[in-house]
């Protein structure tokens, strides 16, 4: 074990954790004021609910030795799964870091349902996909699976999260259906500097996501650091000049969406390709996702807060160009297409094409069986009203006036109340 | 001349405005309003405090038409707003002694006619 490999690996840990309170008030902003509690539990509660899944079973099946498809239950019950060292850092670390993941995964679905799923089929749903969906699709990839035999290349997670989570937002926003407002009235984001602090603290968190996969304190980490900097700022940059040529404004929500977009698309590259072509990569991906999205608002699909255009369109550049740009002399892995390996593209689209299939399918039977338990979406009263009140019973910008208490007998305070009954209000004996 | 002031629901309010613009009623002001018209009472918990909010937020319109544009507007009010429960608001109607529009000095009728 090594104490600089167990430092970094703690930070990253803590990092990444900060991502799915990020991603809530990325999202948060983006929704209408009456929605805002609702989305931003949805992630928060993702930490709690995937978390506990991944630690009890979901661990093992991911990084358990079992079949090529998926881990034993060798783990389970975090059996095991103590201080000894899995490779430079202890055993229960490595759980906890790729715990993180599987959090912010299940909630970069979320984006898909918000302002009309109930809360309670919602955690049922990403506990059962964080099982289901994410732990087999890691194993595969980063637990020794047959997409790690084959030689796909994914150093964070650009196919493992973000086309995993983006295809399976695509799918559950099909089986949830429009939003009664979708394509009638204008949704506006109600708070677009939250979105901007989410955006960065995301970019901050991702410094863990990235760096911290090396799962080391060494070059390669510096490494994805490097690129993780680098590649946003060129996605954004484009962005901003997409923005201008189209409409001639430059706009705050483009600019955080573009931060994303680079991250999710430098994420599977981080560690394999050299800092020049991450600047490259960033700038390329801005293209798709900034297409995708305006192509996307015109469609009757409400993806309502573009998870596929930023997550699953970035993480398909990412993880394609990953093949195009790998470099051996600087990773000591693999080369990709533009040094003097095509074939890494082939892997590559393979590995896509695998995790888009599965995760299309296992999404969809895992909604469809919860709806067949009990309905998936709020009343149309609830969606009018706001599922901050209805689901929560909070506002999340209330001004107190009317507010009246209610003591624990049930009586209210002293305060005169307009709708109570002279009578019962003299009386007192209630 | 009228003045048409109207407290609906917040929900509603797309809804109203849809009916209002079909209904060819060009010119309104609305605000942002808190009242109680008798409602169910919603209850809200905040760290086991327990509240119950006697003031729900509501929509007021105020709308100046001439004396045939009365009918229509109202009832384009009264089905767009209503959901059927308590609290779907009120309408009033209240006579109006003169009106300007301060751009051109018009009064009355004239000020109250959208311009074409």
């Amino acid at each position: 074990m090594s104490e600089a490999a167990v430092a970094w690996m703690l930070v990253s840990t803590a990092l990444v954790l900060l991502m799915t309170p990020a991603l809530g008030f990325f999202y948060g902003g983006l929704v209408r004021s009456k929605n805002v509690l609702n989305t931003l539990m949805m992630s928060f509660a993702a930490a709690a609910v995937v978390g506990l899944v991944w630690a009890l079973i979901g661990y093992s099946l991911a990084f358990a030795p079992g079949s090529p498809v998926v881990g034993d239950l060798s783990h389970a019950m975090l059996r095991g799964v103590g201080l000894e060292a899995s490779g430079e850092i202890p055993h229960v670390l490595f759980m906890c870091f790729q715990g993180t993941f599987a959090v912010i995964t299940a909630a970069l679905i979320s984006g898909a349902l918000v302002e009309r799923m109930r809360f309670g089929p919602y955690l049922a749903f990403i506990g059962l996909w964080a099982l289901l969906i994410y732990a087999p699709v890691a194993h595969w990839v980063w637990g020794g699976g047959w997409l790690a035999g084959l030689g796909a290349l994914d150093f964070a997670g650009g196919t493992v999260v973000h086309v995993n989570a983006g295809i399976a937002a695509v799918v559950a926003a099909l089986v949830l259906g429009r939003r009664r407002d979708y394509g009638r009235q204008a949704i506006l984001p109600h708070n677009i500097p939250f979105m901007l602090l989410g955006a960065m603290l995301l970019w901050l968190g991702w410094f863990g996501f990235n760096a911290g996969s090396a799962l080391g304190a060494n070059e390669i980490a510096a490494l994805a650091l490097a690129n993780t900097m680098l590649a946003p700022m060129a996605t954004v940059f484009v962005w901003l000049l997409l923005d201008l040529v189209r409409s001639g404004k430059a706009t705050a929500v483009g600019v955080a969406t573009a931060i994303v977009v680079g991250l999710v698309a430098v994420t599977p590259a981080a560690g394999f390709v050299s800092p020049l072509s991450a600047i490259v990569l960033g700038a390329i991906a801005a293209f798709p996702s900034y297409f995708v999205l305006i192509w996307r608002a015109r469609t009757r699909l409400d993806d309502s807060l573009d998870v596929f255009a930023a997550h699953g369109v970035g993480g398909l550049t990412g993880a394609v160009l990953t093949g195009v740009f790998a470099e051996e002399s600087w990773n000591g892995v693999a080369n990709g297409l533009l040094f003097g390996n095509p074939q890494q593209v082939v892997v590559q689209i393979v590995a896509i094409l695998a995790v888009v299939a599965y995760t299309a399918v296992g999404t969809f039977v895992i909604l469809r069986a919860i709806g067949l338990v009990t309905a998936l979406r709020v009343a149309e009263r609830a969606e009018r009203l706001g599922l901050d009140i209805v689901e929560h019973g909070e506002q999340a910008y209330t001004s107190g006036e009317g507010a009246v208490l209610l003591l624990r007998s049930g009586r209210v305070g002293e305060a005169p109340v307009l709708g109570e009954p002279a009578v019962k209000r003299a009386g007192g004996t209630s | 001349m009228k003045l048409i002031v109207a407290i609906i629901r917040p929900e509603k309010l797309n809804d109203v405005l849809e009916a209002l613009f079909r209904a060819e009623v060009r010119g309104l002001t609305i605000s942002a309003a808190q009242g109680h018209g008798g409602e169910t009472e919603q209850v809200e918990t905040y760290r086991g405090t327990m509240v119950k909010m006697e003031l729900s937020p509501k929509i007021r319109l105020d709308i100046g038409v001439s004396d045939h544009f009365v009918e229509p507007t109202v009832e384009a009010i009264l089905r767009a707003a209503r959901t059927g429960e308590v609290g779907d608001g009120k309408v009033f109607v209240l006579p109006v002694e003169r009106v300007y529009r301060i751009r051109t000095g018009e009064r009355d009728e004239a000020a109250v006619t959208p311009v074409v």
